[in-house]
């Protein structure tokens, strides 16, 4: 892969749930790109659409789903591809871990076997085999006594140590591109931040890109290259860690900062920030933030804000900010 | 887990006794007399007093329990007031003619359900789902005698294909599973046994599957790459706990036979055994039929309790 090939590109990317009662449109108009080796971290509320986005990229959403734009792993278009080359790019090229492991993991399987059976899957080797890679991936994830947790069952094993064996399943065929949705959020405060920096550490190693979607700034940035901040399923902000975290444009990226350093506990949902989110079945009007922004006027009511780019490799999506003249970019009027 | 199949064999001993309480007590508890059918109706206090006694009915109740308990343990189960033969005898030639349909019906009932269960949780709301659970819905809420009946009519009456009732022309001792000639004679009472148990399983089945594939591994499972085969393989090891506790119960119902359905087809049974035993206040049959009846079903959910245990790896042993 050269230098300036993505892991994945994302272009636009829009994702409605349709039943016969209501559309709800969780994401509208999403796009990043992921550099081979780089960690990018979604945060956002809970309902903001990033679970969806996550598993719009591997086509993991039910068929009432509709997906719009363009999704790349590799090169390859996402949408585009058949329900074998979607298998055969799932857990070998793309692998997700989710936020619950107890849930994730099938209860009467044992751990060893489950990971056997991905390596099995996308490398045709014998379960032998198999079982003696799973037994290398446990170690490779710092199981301790990983010959009798292969035959342990998920219930038998702590939430860190299931988290383990998960990541360890996911990385199993040595994926270009981790999807991490909050994995760490179900976790004990210290048994988190082992497995952030686990992961951390083996995405080092390995160089593969990963996305990691967190609710929690304080987790971002001590993963993160970059950060995207969605809001009602679109990304309001996004920039490098340093950047967006010194010097946050978007008024919710500001109030969500100011209530991390503020806040006590990292699990709890961001509640600094008064009112709620939209409800997404509803059509949104302007800016999806406006009912709880204190900057809000009647344009920000009517008329949706543009994506602008304030500086290297940042872009917001606020009328304050794109009303502004480049100059002034640093240090905006309302700050 | 041995500890645990010694500990649930050990529950079943105080279980198994019970059941031979309640049979030893059928003879009190039925109405009426079981001596007066032996015994002319002006016979006097003396042959009376003797018959009593040749029966051992002039002891006190827990030693004729215990006398009654240790011959049945040695398969003596006493002889038939109608027929003078031994109860072991008819109770065990009974019971290997019901066993040749049940277990036809738990076969074809258990696949045929179990496999239109999974298929229609895995097409939720499509039209295979639509169809079985139409048919499940059937299977529960029509009467099976009923069901018997229609079959008897269409198949036997209008068609010709196959005969109403029966054993065949050699009866119990000619009947043999691999002739047609035979087979033929089993067809319509084993559908008619499997209708109930289809209804009842397809729909247990199409719960716990379609249960199971809503958890999120399912999700994990598709997101490391496994088709569908491996997905449903998956769900189908995951439900089977649960369907296997159905299919137990079932199964014992069915090992029971049914009293309705050969008494309709005529098939000898131990249904139409105990049809028979009722009406002649055969006292004895009844008691024997319904220990070995009683007994294969607490067997039974020994059997599955100890299969259920050994296939869901959740259940606590120890
Ligand atoms: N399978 C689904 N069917 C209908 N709506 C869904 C489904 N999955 C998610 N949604 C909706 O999409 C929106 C975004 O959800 P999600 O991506 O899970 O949020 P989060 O940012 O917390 O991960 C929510 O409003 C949610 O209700
Ligand atoms: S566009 Fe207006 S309402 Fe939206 S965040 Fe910016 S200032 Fe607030
Ligand atoms: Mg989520």
């Amino acid at each position: 892969m050269t230098d300036n090939a993505y892991v994945a590109r994302v272009e636009n990317l829009e994702v409605k749930f349709v039943s016969r009662e209501s559309t709800t449109k969780a994401v509208n108009g999403v796009s990043f790109t992921l550099k081979e080796g780089e960690v990018l971290s979604i945060i956002g509320e809970s309902g903001s659409g990033k679970s969806v986005s996550m598993r719009a990229l591997m086509r993991l959403l039910p068929s009432k789903a509709k997906i719009g734009g363009e999704v790349e792993v590799n090169g390859k278009d996402v949408l585009k591809m058949s329900g074998r080359e979607l298998t055969r790019m799932r857990g070998k090229e793309v692998s997700m871990i989710f936020q619950e492991p107890m849930t994730a993991l099938d209860p009467v399987y044992t751990v060893g076997d489950q990971i056997a059976e991905t390596v099995m899957r996308h490398e045709g080797v014998s379960k032998e085999e198999g079982l003696k890679r799973a037994l290398e991936l446990l170690e490779f994830v710092r199981v301790p006594s990983a010959e009798r947790r292969l035959k342990a069952y998920p219930f038998e094993l702590s939430g860190g140590l299931r988290q383990r064996a998960m990541i360890a399943m996911a990385l199993s065929c040595r994926p270009s591109l981790l999807l991490a949705d909050e994995p760490t959020t179900a976790l004990d405060a210290t048994v988190q931040i082992q497995v952030l920096i686990l992961l951390r550490k083996l995405q080092k190693e390995m160089g593969m890109g990963v996305i990691f979607v967190t609710h929690d700034l304080g987790v971002a940035a001590q993963i993160a290259d970059k950060v995207a901040v969605m809001y009602a399923g679109r990304i309001v902000e996004m920039g490098p860690v340093r950047d967006l975290l010194r010097n946050p444009l978007h008024p919710y990226t500001q109030g969500m900062l100011a209530s991390t350093v503020h806040g006590q506990d990292r699990n709890t949902d961001i509640e600094a920030i008064p009112g709620s989110p939209p409800d997404m079945r509803n059509e949104i009007r302007g800016c999806a933030f406006a009912p709880r922004c204190k900057h809000a006027t009647e344009l920000c009511r009517t008329t949706e804000p543009p994506e602008t780019s304030p500086g290297e490799g940042r872009a917001v999506r606020c009328h304050l900010v794109s009303g502004m003249t480049g100059a002034e970019q640093d240090a905006p009027a309302y700050a | 887990m041995l500890n645990y199949i010694l500990r649930r064999v050990a529950y079943a001993i105080p279980i198994s006794l019970g059941v031979t309480i309640f049979c030893f007590a059928l003879v009190y508890l039925a109405p009426g007399d079981p001596l007066t059918r032996l015994l002319p109706d002006d016979a006097t206090a003396e042959t009376i007093a003797l018959i009593k006694a040749a029966y051992g009915f002039d002891k006190p109740i827990p030693i004729q329990y215990l006398n009654w308990l240790g011959r049945a343990l040695t398969g003596d189960l006493g002889q038939s007031i109608q027929t003078n033969r031994a109860v072991a005898d008819e109770v065990l030639i009974a019971l290997g003619n019901t066993i040749i349909i049940s277990t036809a019906a738990v076969i074809l009932a258990f696949t045929l359900a179990f496999v239109m269960g999974t298929v229609a949780a895995y097409y939720n709301g499509g039209v295979a789902d639509r169809v079985a659970t139409s048919v499940s819905v059937l299977g529960v809420s029509i009467p099976n005698y009923w069901f018997g009946i229609v079959l008897i009519i269409i198949f036997a009456v209008n068609l010709r294909w196959l005969p109403a009732t029966g054993m065949g022309p050699g009866g119990s001792e000619g009947f043999s599973i691999w002739e047609w000639s035979s087979v033929k004679f089993a067809i319509l009472p084993v559908l008619t046994m499997a209708m109930v148990p289809i209804g009842i399983i397809m729909r247990s089945t199409r719960s716990a599957v379609s249960e199971v594939l809503s958890q999120d591994f399912v999700q994990t499972l598709r997101a490391k790459g496994m088709g569908e085969a491996a997905v449903l393989r998956h769900a189908v090891r995951n439900a089977l706990p649960g369907v296997l506790a159905v299919m137990g119960l079932q199964f014992g119902y069915l090992m029971g036979g049914s009293i309705l359905i050969e008494t309709i087809f005529t098939w000898p049974g131990t249904g139409s055994l105990l049809n028979q035993a009722i009406l002649n206040r055969d006292i004895p049959v009844l008691q024997g039929t319904i220990l070995v009846l009683a007994l294969i079903f607490v067997m039974t959910n020994l059997a599955v309790d100890i299969l259920q245990t050994a296939v869901d790896p959740r259940i606590k042993r120890g």
